[in-house]
């Protein structure tokens, strides 16, 4: 088990004699002139900027803050193009009926058995072929970008689909600001393997820690966030706190909760659904009415919370967001590589 | 009152509303009186009536060891009744299936009977058990005479298929449906048992 340090300050989250993952675009360092209180929000943030020196005021700022307490509300948060104008499902929806084997199979499981779980202190290891490599404090992991709501629909590889206000900030960004090499052709995610914490890693439901992946182009296309927040608040334990993927035209699966890890490697990386059945679960993944699942069809999904009598919906091809990935997969026979 | 006066009157009675209690849990949770089905109803209602259609399976199909393992031989006198039940969840699983899940959308339908093995194995066991609760009366065991056993005989296969449409259906726990086939096993190789002493008499 990796072992993370309590609550470290702004210079501690130095790994392998490696720098910082911030860029300082300011002489004066946040920490330097704010308590910790007060640099939770940006006004006391700003503030306390204006009083150090007016630079702060000119100079763009890094925004992005999430306070640990459960229900806080998060600040700054921008809107996106990228939303959805459909409208999201209930909170109770999203937060009460999910997978998330970490802590149960029944989709009911996560919200029961997650909620003594504590994601902080969290820290985030960087590794592979980038620049910027190390094990970074998640407060300072997220700094450097900008909240942004972003109302995405969700397709569940079981059939099922729900409309769900994230708030995260962009994957593009964050692959930008760690300056991947030329060798540097896929991202491999994980999630944290704690079975002490999460009930559902003491039974071999899957071959813990749970994998992710995607490659650099799907990485950097503007859609995937890494999410932090949901309706405007810090994220629920249930839905991946502290820190999750979202990839709004792949299956449900493919968003890794509770990310300790990024990778990024040359090869494909394994991936854990495909792992436990090579047959029904692939790297890709992308929504794909046409491909159906060996056991059941991916033609048509409920849409949750459209109640007892309403009808299946057409599943679209990549969700309905092939206007902004199609081109990803040029050539690709999506058939073979589902 | 006799034993068998009071397995008519009293117990058999009992047994019925019991044995709708799941169905009626459904309906009362629906409209948010006893519980909830919550996000998502139609597979809520769905997993319960098919869960409680393989519990009934193996309820029946216990019938006769426990008689055999008690000596209480009223037990039978509930063996019919419970096969009906679970032939009542079946069928109430499948119409939910059929209208709820599939909106009765008919190319659907006959694709997901045809190209889906746990659809399939779960619509033989259907058509099965409804061979066997229309010829459950006294007057069709008489008239089929001893083809009724072969078809009512068929009560093993049932259950074999139950527990196979189960486990072909969950995504990757197999724990539950593992549980229904230990179950089955047993009800079935006692039964294998029996047979076998019975021929080296």
């Amino acid at each position: 088990m990796q072992h993370f340090p309590p609550e470290p300050g702004l210079h501690d989250c130095v790994a392998g004699g490696k720098p910082l993952l911030i860029k300082k675009p300011v002489a004066i360092r946040p920490s330097e002139i704010t308590s910790k209180d007060n640099y939770l929000s940006r006004r006391g943030f700003l503030k306390a900027g204006a009083i150090a020196g007016g630079a702060l005021l000119t100079a763009p700022v890094p925004s992005a803050v999430v306070p640990t307490e459960t229900h806080a509300t998060l600040k700054n948060v921008g809107k996106s193009r990228f939303s959805t104008i459909e409208t999201p499902n209930s909170y109770e929806d999203i937060t009460t009926y999910n997978n998330y084997y970490e802590f149960g199979t029944d989709k009911a499981d996560p919200v029961r058995y997650a909620k003594e779980f504590k994601p902080h202190p969290w820290s985030i290891t960087v590794a592979g072929h980038a620049g910027k490599t190390g094990t970074f404090h998640l407060d300072d992991f997220i700094r450097p970008f900008d909240l942004e709501e972003r109302i995405y629909r969700m397709r569940c590889v079981e059939a099922w689909s729900m409309v769900i206000p994230w708030v995260g900030f962009s994957l593009a960004a964050v692959v930008r600001h760690l300056q991947p090499t030329s060798k540097a052709r896929y991202i491999a995610f994980e999630t944290l393997h704690d079975p002490a914490r999460m009930i559902g890693q003491r039974s071999r439901s899957l071959d813990w820690p749970y994998r992710e992946g995607l490659t650099i182009a799907e990485a950097t296309n503007p859609l995937p966030i890494l999410a932090v927040g949901l309706y405007g608040e810090v994220l629920p334990n249930q839905n991946g706190a502290p820190i999750r993927l979202v990839v709004p035209w792949k299956y449900g699966f493919k968003g890794i909760k509770g990310i300790v890890r990024m990778r990024f490697v040359e090869k494909m990386p394994a991936t854990s659904w495909a792992m436990a059945a090579r047959k029904e679960y692939g790297f890709y993944a992308n929504v794909n009415p046409e491909v159906d699942h060996p056991r059941w069809s991916q033609a048509r999904e409920r849409h949750i919370g459209s109640g007892l009598f309403a009808s299946k919906v057409p599943t679209k091809m990549f969700n309905g967001y092939g206007e902004q990935v199609a081109h990803l997969y040029d050539g690709l026979d999506l058939r073979k590589n589902f | 009152m006799d034993t068998l006066r009071q397995v008519r009157f009293v117990w058999k009675p009992a047994a019925v509303l019991l044995c709708l209690l799941p169905a009626l849990l459904v309906v009362t949770d629906a409209f948010e009186i006893t519980g909830r089905l919550g996000a998502n109803p139609v597979e809520e209602i769905q997993d319960r009536l098919g869960i409680w259609a393989l519990r009934f399976i193996m309820i029946a199909l216990a019938v006769t060891p426990s008689r055999r393992l008690s000596g209480w031989s009223w037990l039978s006198r509930f063996r019919r009744m419970l096969g009906l039940f679970a032939y009542f969840y079946v069928l109430i699983h499948f119409l939910t299936w059929l209208i709820l899940d599939q909106g009765l959308l008919l190319s659907a339908i006959a694709e997901d009977l045809t190209k889906r093995p746990f659809i399939t194995l779960g619509f033989t066991a259907l058509v099965l058990l409804t061979a066997m609760a229309t010829t459950s009366t006294a007057g069709m065991r008489r008239r089929l005479g001893r083809r009724w056993q072969t078809l009512h005989n068929s009560v093993y296969l049932i259950g074999v298929l139950g527990v196979w449409h189960y486990w072909w259906q969950v995504k990757k726990d197999i724990t539950e449906p593992l549980i229904y086939a230990v179950i089955l096993s047993v009800l079935l190789g006692l039964r294998i048992c029996w047979r076998y002493k019975k021929q080296h008499q």
